[in-house]
């Protein structure tokens, strides 16, 4: 997933010796650049609650006394089938792995051990940070508040683009993580004073058992949870999972089935799918689409893309248009340019859309918000802050009284 | 050579440290990458006689005589001593790569890799330098080896005790982070895998047993693994140290693999040697077909999942070694 602002803070720094000791690999040279890195965003951010609320000595603290084994992390998948010689088929995504006996599956975090078929990263947090919900991002939902955000290892889709495949495309195995059961991450979240759980940074569709879990834990605790996904999943799943989320922000990738080939390793129809169940269900949503110089910045596919939105999501679907930085297997390519950014804006203008920000470019105009009927702007963004909201209690536009869509207030 | 049995763990690897080391004196004149010549041969060693009296076990001694007319005629050397130094010089560091995801029933052999361990050292390399390494050490315990790491012993453990790479390795369709055993601790290496029918991939032999030195294997299985398998195999690390390929064919699956299905399987007792991973490979596939042929089952291709990453890895793109059936010598022996 592309997120180049957001640096999910790796659980593998040196803990205090009092705790319990996880058997986790040295702090190497990588571990240690995602450290930095995530401090370094962490304080830029400047509000950010105390950073050391969501270290790993506070993910660790939630288990004390007990061993760290995978036993821990390992629970049924809720979402396959079973077929004759020990084989399973997954129904999580649209992939539908047939996993033998002792494989796992495209997302590397699922194993058919007998015939059972076991996620392996149930309440393994390998990312935790303190986030403005503007990262996620998500403009409709709570602005100025705080997402306790979350992530375990895996993806169901291998993006060339992937900002964080540090985690993403790597085994449970291989990555640093601590225990944080579902009622431990809800705690958090309240100790926080976060409204919000975030499952985001890797791919939250592969861990779908302990967001359901968190989920309804956070609930319980009076915490909401939104999602950061890439929309890739079955109707049944994606009804049970994301049935649980009381927002959700869907990567769009492209607006082309050979892109979705090529350079995500999916397929478009099911995403679009997924959009469109999201938007019968009722559940907010706000779409992101990465722009990538050559590869999916082309006026048909951004004209293509909102004639799509405004026909099957409606006009008031939040869109954004982010920038792409070279990463993982995309570093030929250039940082995408600000006028490509502002054409793709000016097409989905065009086409009807109301709301459609531009994002990962600090301090662009095109990330607050306006009135669509008035044109005043209702919420001013700096940085990955909300500075000011002017969106009254009952969601409308306090000079016109037009009423704008999202979940504006707590 | 001295008959042995080999018991268990110890043994084996007091019978490494201890094994006869015929120093050769003559540098390899095999230190370069295998390229495809324009015939490969690939030698198919059988011995019915292979098992002990209980007819599972392997005979330690016959196993080791078999390897030794394997590589004997797979060199076309007058011993398999002098295979072994036209093999491998002194002072390198070979690693061996086995395969143990099927556990005890269905891994590389112990007494085989006894038997290369023993070859090695024919050739001057020092137990210490040899490693035998797959992906997991828990693996590799399940599968009946015992880990060693450190002293004057053959080495034995899994990528997670060292780790991979934090640089991407990438190639085609492929971009990996490549194990450090493969990248930092051997020079050359020797693929060990073994005879299996795959679910996804139609065979795992040679080439895909190659899935076991990246971090991300689970990425590489659509579309029968192909043409991941045969980029994969391109890694200038992989092309560069593999040196040869001894199939373990004394136990083998002709379908439902790659896990171990005792009902689905075959004593074989046969190994196949060969420099060229995909000639091997194209080998070893007619073999699975021929026992599913007697058994009544239908082909790889109409079963829709033929290895058609084979013949991908022989492509003018790939040049990995001879797949078309002409241009392979299969020596039966």
């Amino acid at each position: 997933m592309q997120m180049q602002t957001e640096f999910p803070l790796q659980l593998d720094l040196p803990q205090p010796p009092e705790l319990p000791q996880m058997k986790q690999p040295a702090l190497n040279r990588r571990s240690f650049m995602m450290c930095a890195l995530a401090s370094g965003a962490a304080l830029g951010a400047g509000e950010i609650a105390p950073l050391a609320a969501a270290s790993p000595a506070s993910l660790a603290s939630a288990d004390s006394g007990q061993a760290q084994n995978d036993a821990q992390f390992t629970v049924e998948a809720r979402f396959y089938e079973k077929l004759p010689n020990r084989k399973i088929k997954c129904k999580l995504c649209p992939r539908e792995c047939a996993v033998g006996d002792k494989e796992r599956g495209y997302c590397g975090v699922r194993e058919n051990r007998g015939g059972v078929y076991y996620s392996l990263v149930h309440s393994r947090v390998c990312a935790a940070h303190v986030d403005p919900i503007e990262k996620k991002p998500l403009f409709h939902y709570l602005p100025g508040t705080m997402a306790f955000s979350i992530a375990t290892a895996g993806c169901n889709v291998n993006c060339k683009f992937c900002q964080n495949w540090d985690i993403s495309q790597s085994r449970p195995e291989q990555v640093p993580a601590s225990y944080a059961p579902p009622a431990r991450v809800a705690a958090l979240a309240r100790q926080n004073n976060c409204p919000t759980i975030a499952y985001t940074y890797s791919e939250p569709v592969v861990f779908s058992e302990f967001l359901m879990d968190t989920a309804d834990a956070g609930h319980a605790a009076g915490v909401r949870s939104i999602v950061v996904s890439n929309g890739y999943m079955q109707q049944d799943s994606l009804k049970q999972a994301y049935g649980k989320m009381d927002a959700v922000k869907i990567d769009l990738k492209s607006f082309s089935d050979s892109y979705y080939a090529k350079v995500v390793t999916g397929q478009l129809k099911p995403v679009l799918e997924t959009l469109v169940t999201l938007r019968s269900m009722g559940k907010w949503t706000e779409i992101v689409y990465l722009v990538i110089p050559t590869l999916n910045d082309s006026d048909a596919e951004f004209r293509g893309l909102a004639q799509w939105v405004k026909t099957n999501l409606g006009p008031e679907v939040p869109l954004h248009f982010t920038q792409f930085h070279p990463e993982y297997l995309l570093k030929n390519l250039p940082i995408t340019p600000v006028p490509t950014l502002e054409r793709a804006k000016a097409i989905a203008d065009a086409e009807g859309l109301h709301y459609v920000y531009i994002g990962n470019v600090p301090g662009h105009p095109a990330q607050n918000t306006y009135c669509p009927q008035c044109r005043k702007m209702l919420v001013e963004r700096v940085g990955f802050t909300a500075d000011s909201l002017l969106i009254r209690k009952d969601g409308t536009c306090p000079a016109c009284r037009h009423k704008i869509p999202g979940i504006w207030h707590l | 050579m001295t008959a042995m049995r080999i018991n268990n763990r110890r043994q084996f690897l007091t019978t490494c440290m201890a094994g006869a080391a015929a120093l050769g004196t003559s540098a390899s004149s095999m230190a370069q990458h295998f390229t495809p010549a324009a015939n490969s041969r690939v030698v198919v060693a059988h011995d019915p006689q292979l098992r002990a009296a209980d007819g599972n076990h392997i005979d330690s001694a016959r196993m080791a005589a078999l390897f030794d007319r394997a590589v004997q005629s797979l060199f076309e050397s007058d011993s398999p001593q002098a295979a072994a130094r036209m093999a491998f010089r002194p002072g390198e560091r070979v690693g061996l790569k086995v395969n143990t995801l099927g556990g005890r029933g269905i891994s590389s052999n112990l007494e085989l890799v006894l038997a290369i361990c023993r070859w090695l050292q024919q050739a001057g390399i020092k137990p210490s330098d040899i490693v035998v390494w797959d992906r997991d050490s828990e693996e590799l315990e399940r599968a009946g080896f015992t880990l060693a790491v450190g002293g004057d012993r053959v080495q034995c453990y899994g990528t997670d005790r060292v780790g991979y790479e934090d640089d991407l390795d990438a190639y085609g369709s492929v971009g990996s982070r490549l194990s450090k055993i493969l990248t930092r601790n051997v020079d050359a290496l020797i693929n060990v895998p073994v005879l299996k029918d795959h679910d996804g991939a139609g065979v795992t032999l040679a080439l895909k047993n190659m899935y076991g030195v990246i971090h991300n294997p689970n990425k590489y299985h659509p579309n029968g693994c192909d043409p991941y398998v045969a980029d994969l195999n391109m890694l200038a690390a992989i092309r560069s140290k593999m040196r040869l390929t001894i199939c373990d064919a004394t136990t083998a699956m002709y379908d439902g693999g790659p896990g171990f299905k005792p009902e689905l399987s075959w004593k074989c007792n046969s190994l196949l040697a060969s420099l060229d991973p995909v000639a091997l490979d194209a080998t070893g596939w007619r073999m699975i077909e021929r026992k599913r042929a007697e058994k009544g089952l239908k082909t790889l291709d109409a079963d829709q999942r033929a290895p058609h990453y084979i013949s991908t890895a022989a492509d003018n793109e790939h040049r990995l070694g001879n797949c078309e059936p002409g241009r392979i010598h299969v020596v039966e022996i």
